[in-house]
């Protein structure tokens, strides 16, 4: 079932699948990662749909950070951390390529479980990043900031301190800045891992809004410990226990009628 | 321990029956006493020593703070004979010393520092970290007898010789490195005591980029962030305080050293010259050399003593000021967490 | 289309100089760190190979020689350096631990508490020279000789502030559950302290005293003015006293054939203890946890 979604990944719409055309922009294919003997994650393979929503579930340690993590190469700054097989991006293998790694995280953007504000001020947080690829003139840069902090729904709050620290910030703002960070530097996929689970019910609505917003303009990837909220805003749902990927599939689909006991029993709270 | 204590009266008229709980809380509370005496005195010796040290300093250098006023400190003169005392020639060596070693130091421990948090494969931190550490337990009488046997003269034939000849007539600029090719002098000085605080400063900072939140680095690799531009953008930045309270621990250790310095440095009370190759004088090193020769009460002793109490102040305010800004870092910590 | 392409080329441009800019910085750091091995290496070797060829029977048993007489040995240094740093030892690691007690057991956050702190925090890394002068103005000056025990005064001055962090560092590591269920037996402070956590800490304060010895072992600038040092054996404490520093330092600095010679020797000595020392202590706080 999994290997024919693979496949012919239109057909894993059954149901009210999202409108228009989708095509796939990562591609997992036969994914297997280690952490020194550790096998984390066993024999994976997925397809993750352009301008949609995935959402990872799973218990804990299932592995659904650690694919998480794989999508940028993040997991390369440890060295006994490592992956065997094939992520394709666009077609072309990110854990093979010759490209710089930087180049490919500047592609697949990322934010963590708890804000990450650097130690500089809110405008130079998000001009950190469009720094490092991009030269450009002081209005422009004003420009792109005044746009990702739009994009991230946060140029209303801080449009009058942009040159305050970003830690002065409330918990929910500074998740929301490391959103505008990473979408400045305008990546095509975004990987949120857990990015409520530090944050109040207010913030996290507004940040599930925003993730909504998100998807008309980047793939979206997030992994997350809350059922509610992947059934809240993503497209795709894939189920991942002890690293192996067991059920993956149209949002509706999975939490209405899962086909695996496994993933019914876990999505009903019987179990994890 | 508490059996071997004699049984008090009291607990002899106490009832039978219970296997007697009082008795021993009794001497407990005793016990308890003493002990929070004696930890609190130990405490308060620890800290009369700081007082006592400051007092007799103060009360030894007396009569020559009272003969030479404040001119002690910009007086080059240092004449035994005729009891003219200056400190100027030894507060300069001292600072210029130790001001060169930062210079030579800070970089090289950075670069150690960001190779054993950010380059270093795994199994090979732990030792090179060890081996680091171990420069610091070297003791300073070794590396002084190593920089004079040893190090100043080939340090004469390969840098100062070479630069004398490439730069020696060039008006001006030539003047620093002037003097005999026999290789010790204040840039030799600096060079050993660098040596000697890298792994102070290299420790301290490899402590604190640890102390960075992994989640912070990896958001700065998730935006393409190159290694370096992780140290240098958001690493730094982030254990400012850190870094800059572990340079200041190691410019509290060259401004004290002792031993190393008095090896290399030469010894001549001179201000002559600007020139980094002539020999001169330190603080630590007018006391080792001349303290034990000074007459017992003699204005000679106070002056030494009264250099000491400088180079006590000096580091006091150092230290002070490394204390302060690691304590900042640490608070910051906490609070983000 | 060609906007986007542009950008891609401004984009792999400045991802050249970027990637560049890292490697230079990084083979600095490396060059850093070969820099620093190079000295420890540089310096070690040579006094193992300028020292070892001194060594001798005669090392251990026989008095330091005159100016260029052939034989002789540091006998009395090295028995006056093991006896000074004995007794520094003896003297300082009591009051240390009990101090590093007080810090971590009942000052935490009392003012008295955060001075001791600091003070200890300063005095660790104060010139030793000026520890020197202060026991020869409350010791040597009073008395009008220079001694042993002056010397062995001025280490223990030193041994303090380093068995003080230690200790409270140590404790500080302790679980508070642990004390926690030491006092839920009923038990008092000061028997939870030594019997409970002090025992728990027990190896990070051998480490510490390890630690001081290594340190105590190889200073010279204190026993300048204090013990001095002394051309016989002398086991009288209230007498200047033959250390192995202060004889390396006026062995260096002669213009003597065996002097310098013995100096090498010396140092290769105290260099081999000291690094000893150093190591013995890392592994065994390594084992511990």
């Amino acid at each position: 079932m999994l290997n024919a979604e693979l496949q012919k990944p239109t057909d894993a719409q059954q149901g009210q699948a999202p409108a228009a055309v989708e095509q796939t922009k990562i591609l997992v294919d036969n994914l297997n990662f280690y952490y020194g003997k550790f096998h984390a994650l066993k024999n994976i393979n997925l397809t993750i749909p352009e301008k949609r929503v995935t959402a990872f579930i799973g218990p804990s340690g299932c592995g659904k950070s650690t694919l998480l993590r794989v999508l940028n190469r993040m997991f390369e700054l440890y060295p006994e951390q490592r992956a065997e097989g094939r992520v394709l991006l666009d077609g072309e293998d990110i854990l093979s390529t010759k490209d710089d790694v930087s180049l490919i995280r500047a592609r697949v953007g990322m934010v963590f479980q708890k804000p990450t504000p650097f130690p500089m001020t809110i405008y130079e947080n998000i001009a950190f990043g469009v720094r490092l690829f991009e030269k450009m003139s002081r209005s422009d840069m004003d420009e792109r900031v005044e746009w990702a902090l739009n994009q991230a729904a946060l140029w209303k709050e801080v449009k009058d301190k942009l040159h305050q620290s970003g830690t002065s910030l409330s918990g929910g703002q500074q998740q929301r800045l490391c959103i505008a960070r990473g979408i400045a530097i305008k990546p095509e996929v975004l990987l949120l891992d857990e990015p409520c689970s530090a944050l109040d019910p207010i913030s996290t609505a507004k940040i599930e809004e925003l993730i909504n917003e998100l998807k008309r303009d980047y793939t979206v990837v997030i992994v997350t410990h809350n059922m509610q909220q992947a059934a809240r805003v993503s497209d795709y749902t894939a189920y991942m226990y002890l690293g192996e990927l067991i059920e993956v599939g149209v949002t509706e689909s999975i939490f209405i009628k899962p086909t695996s006991k496994q993933t019914e029993d876990y999505i009903t709270g019987r179990f994890g | 321990m508490a059996a071997i204590l004699p049984v008090s009266a009291s607990e002899q008229t106490a009832e039978p029956r219970p296997p007697a709980p009082t008795p021993i809380r009794r001497d407990d509370r005793l016990g308890d006493r003493v002990f929070a005496v004696l930890t609190t005195g130990a405490a308060l010796i620890t800290l009369g020593l700081l007082l006592g040290i400051l007092l007799s300093l103060v009360a030894g250098a007396i009569p020559s703070m009272r003969e030479f006023g404040l001119s002690f400190l910009w007086t080059a003169e240092w004449d035994p004979v005729k009891e003219r005392f200056g400190g100027l020639v030894m507060i300069y060596g001292t600072l210029v010393t130790s001001i060169i070693a930062l210079l030579i130091a800070v970089p090289v421990s950075f670069g150690i520092a960001i190779f054993l948090t950010e380059l270093s494969p795994g199994w090979l931190r732990r030792p090179l970290g060890t081996a680091i550490e171990l420069l610091a337990a070297i003791p300073s009488i070794v590396y002084g007898m190593w920089g004079l046997l040893v190090f100043a003269p080939i340090f004469s034939d390969y840098l100062q010789i070479p630069l004398q000849n490439a730069f020696g007539d060039v008006p001006g600029f030539g003047a620093l490195f002037q003097g005999p090719p026999v290789g010790i002098g204040i840039l030799c000085a600096s060079v050993i005591l660098a040596i000697m605080i890298i792994p102070f400063i290299a420790s301290v900072m490899r402590d604190v980029f640890e102390v960075t939140p992994p989640m912070l680095k990896e958001s700065a690799y998730g935006l393409g962030a190159t290694t370096w531009e992780v140290v240098w953008r958001i690493v730094l930045p982030y254990t400012k305080a850190g870094v800059i309270g572990g340079i200041m621990l190691g410019l509290g250790r060259a401004l004290g050293e002792t031993m190393a310095i008095t090896f290399v440095i030469g010894n001549v009370n001179q201000l002559n010259s600007v020139s980094l190759f002539d020999a001169a004088n330190s603080i630590t090193s007018a006391l080792a050399n001349e303290f034990s020769e000074a007459n017992p009460g003699s204005l000679h002793e106070a002056s030494l003593i009264q250099l000491g109490l400088i180079l006590f102040l000096i580091t006091f305010v150092v230290l002070t000021a490394s204390k302060v800004l690691l304590a900042r870092l640490e608070r910051a910590e906490g609070g983000r967490s | 289309m060609s906007a986007a392409m542009a950008a891609n080329a401004q984009r792999m441009a400045a991802h050249r100089r970027r990637k560049l800019v890292n490697i230079i910085a990084l083979s600095l750091s490396l060059t850093a760190m070969a820099f620093g091995l190079v000295w420890l290496i540089w310096i070690l070797a040579d006094t193992v190979v300028r020292g070892i060829g001194g060594l001798s029977i005669a090392i251990f048993t026989e008095m330091t020689p005159a100016p260029n007489v052939e034989g002789g040995g540091l006998a009395n240094a090295i028995y006056g350096s093991m006896v000074i740093v004995g007794l520094a030892t003896l003297i300082g690691t009591p009051i240390g631990v009990l101090a590093g007690v007080y810090l971590g057991e009942y000052g935490q956050r009392t003012l008295l508490g955060n001075v001791t702190r600091f003070v200890n925090d300063i005095l660790l890394s104060a010139p030793s020279i000026v520890i020197g002068l202060f026991i020869y103005a409350v010791i040597v000056a009073k008395t009008r000789t220079f001694s042993g025990f002056a010397g062995v005064l001025a280490l223990a001055l030193i041994v303090i502030p380093v068995v003080v962090r230690t200790t409270e560092n140590m404790l500080q590591l302790i679980p508070n559950q642990l004390r926690e269920a030491a006092y839920a037996l009923g038990a008092p402070k000061w028997r939870v302290i030594t019997l409970v956590t002090l025992k728990a800490a027990r190896a990070g304060v051998v480490t510490g005293v390890l630690l001081a010895i290594a340190r105590i072992s190889g200073e010279t600038a204190p026993l300048l003015f204090t013990a001095l040092s002394n051309q016989f054996w002398s086991m009288d404490l209230s007498e200047p006293m033959a250390n192995l520093p202060v004889t390396i330092f006026k062995f260096a600095l002669s213009p003597f054939e065996n002097w310098q010679k013995m100096a090498w020797t010396g140092v290769f000595l105290i260099t081999l203890g000291v690094l000893a020392l150093n190591i013995i202590a890392r592994v065994m706080f390594r084992k511990k946890d």
